[in-house]
């Protein structure tokens, strides 16, 4: 990807902290966030704070990433139920790709996304562990 | 509307070209296009070009002027379409349109795409663009892994096995043996589908479309110009149409359906007065074994879950009832991704024209190319006939 800073930036709350958009008209609630609600076409929407907990609903190992994930294969990404029923796309870390499944309870962590080079900015976000006992 | 006609196909091989350019392929199969539909230079009047990522790939953007040049069209109508792996599909239906709508009478109309001028890393970064950046891509998934979501959600929820799924990779191959322009002409077998190294699991490497290069351009003209030229065979586009779905597939109420497949078809079906059962020939967009299956089912010649049996019982086979990808499909003849649906209505034109070679469907007259965007995220559905 080319270098920029303002594009990371200016998504920095929504990644961060997990702010998805709900509908006060249908009460749908989308991540990321969406000025038009895609059910039911209102377009008043209020941010939300999502639940960092989920399930992992389905994944795939990635054993040929991009170039911004060159450093770290085999990586796995999950489709992730979280507890408000709002289904999100994440990283999986924390747990030997052999041993994912179905099913497996997820907590929400901040990470290290990715790198924009050896000069550019870092991303951060939030990948998904193994919840704990 | 007017009438709109595909009088012209030139196609390059698809391979690694490492000594030719991204220009010199598409001016390779656009001069080809120009003679097999023996009009001159003078007779073009636009020049549409279907392509995903030569800003990425080759630092080079604006490719309407660029190939207008090289193809020496100085002064014609020319710009680049672009809709990810759907481009060139999709380039035609806009192509369809600008025949259609009586502006132009004769245009050019081509894909193309160089993806062996960077490595690998790359080429997957340049592909996952074709869904969210921000959000999608930022997870570390690739494009394959998008699609090996919806293949083990398609197993899930149909009980279908990999082994079967698999199969599609074994017919496309099959085909390919036979298309000079494949990639990959030559057969492969289950077990070495099977065996071979996962991309992004539950996707094997001879499940997934290659890295390719290659371009494909056709010559579109109306009733006018067709009269003039004096064609004894004749193509007409019968139906041609483009839906697009919610960009990220996980945002879909279900993984396992093609919603933009299912309203381009219906749409492109309406236009051409035809159903399901009225096409002799067709070209799917299986960049992985799983969209095979899938694709059967979304454009109407299979219930949801089973696609699978149509391959199975011999049905896409050249003597089937529906021959499907005697192309070799994206597998084996290959994926230029912006070229490829060029090159399926190319080899639609060519089988309803009999000039099909070994792969020849007997008496083809109706023919159906689908070209598909992201995973199923913009699709193109069109609809060739042969009329005289």
């Amino acid at each position: 990807m080319v270098q920029s800073v303002p594009r990371v930036w200016r998504e920095q709350k929504y990644k961060y902290r997990l702010i998805g958009t709900k509908c006060e008209k249908c009460g749908s609630i989308f991540y990321p966030p969406k000025k038009i609600c895609l059910k039911c076409g209102s377009e008043k929407m209020e941010e939300v704070k999502l639940p960092e907990e989920g399930i992992l609903e389905n994944y795939t190992i990635i054993h040929y990433p991009t170039r911004d994930f060159t450093y770290n294969p085999p990586i796995v990404v999950g489709l992730i139920r979280l507890t408000n029923g709002v289904r999100i796309l994440a990283q999986v870390v924390d747990i030997d790709p052999s041993e994912v499944k179905e099913g497996l309870q997820l907590r929400a962590v901040f990470r290290r996304l990715r790198e924009q080079g050896e000069d550019g900015v870092i991303e951060y976000g939030l990948k998904f562990r193994p919840k704990e006992e | 509307m007017e009438k709109v006609y595909v009088i012209g196909v030139g196609m390059t091989k698809v391979g690694e070209h490492w000594e030719k350019s991204l220009r010199e392929l598409f001016v390779e199969a656009g001069l080809k296009a120009m003679k097999d539909a023996g009009v001159e230079r003078d007779d073009i009047e636009a020049v549409i070009v279907g392509n995903m990522s030569s800003g990425f790939m080759q630092g080079q953007e604006h490719l309407g002027p660029l190939m207008s040049t090289y193809l020496g069209l100085r002064g014609v109508a020319a710009a680049k379409v672009e809709s990810a792996c759907g481009s060139g599909g999709i380039a035609f239906h806009y192509a369809f349109l600008s025949i259609a709508s009586g502006l132009y009478d004769c245009i050019l109309v081509g894909g193309v795409e160089k993806m062996t001028d960077v490595a690998t890393p790359d080429v997957l970064s340049a592909l996952i663009m074709a869904d969210d950046q921000e959000y999608v891509a930022s997870t570390g998934i690739t494009f394959a892994g998008l699609n090996a979501l919806v293949y083990r959600e398609y197993m899930k929820k149909y009980g279908v096995k990999q082994e079967d799924i698999a199969l599609f990779s074994v017919h496309d191959h099959k085909y390919a043996k036979n298309n000079p322009y494949a990639q990959f002409p030559f057969e492969v077998t289950l077990e070495q589908v099977m065996s071979s190294p996962l991309v992004a699991d539950p996707i094997r490497l001879l499940e997934s479309s290659p890295i390719s290069d290659g371009a494909a351009a056709l010559i579109l003209c109306n009733e006018k110009k067709a009269r003039l030229l004096g064609k004894e065979i004749l193509i007409e586009v019968a139906g041609s149409a483009v839906a697009t779905d919610i960009l990220s597939p996980y945002e879909r109420e279900d993984l396992t359906t093609l919603f933009a497949t299912r309203k381009a078809a219906e749409k492109a079906f309406k236009m051409a007065k035809v159903a399901p059962s009225d096409i002799n020939v067709m070209e799917v967009h299986d960049a992985y074994s799983i969209l095979g299956p899938m694709h059967l089912e979304d454009l109407g010649f299979a219930k949801k879950g089973e696609g699978i049996f149509l391959v199975k019982e011999g049905e896409i086979e050249k003597d089937g009832k529906i021959p499907t990808n005697m192309s070799g499909g994206l597998k084996a003849r290959g994926h230029p991704v912006g070229a490829t649906g060029i090159y399926q209505i190319a080899e639609i034109v060519l089988q309803l024209r009999g000039e099909a070679g070994e792969n020849q469907v007997s008496n083809a007259e109706i023919g159906l190319a689908q070209s598909v965007g992201g995973v199923g995220s913009s699709v193109a559905v069109n609809i060739l006939r042969r009329v005289r």
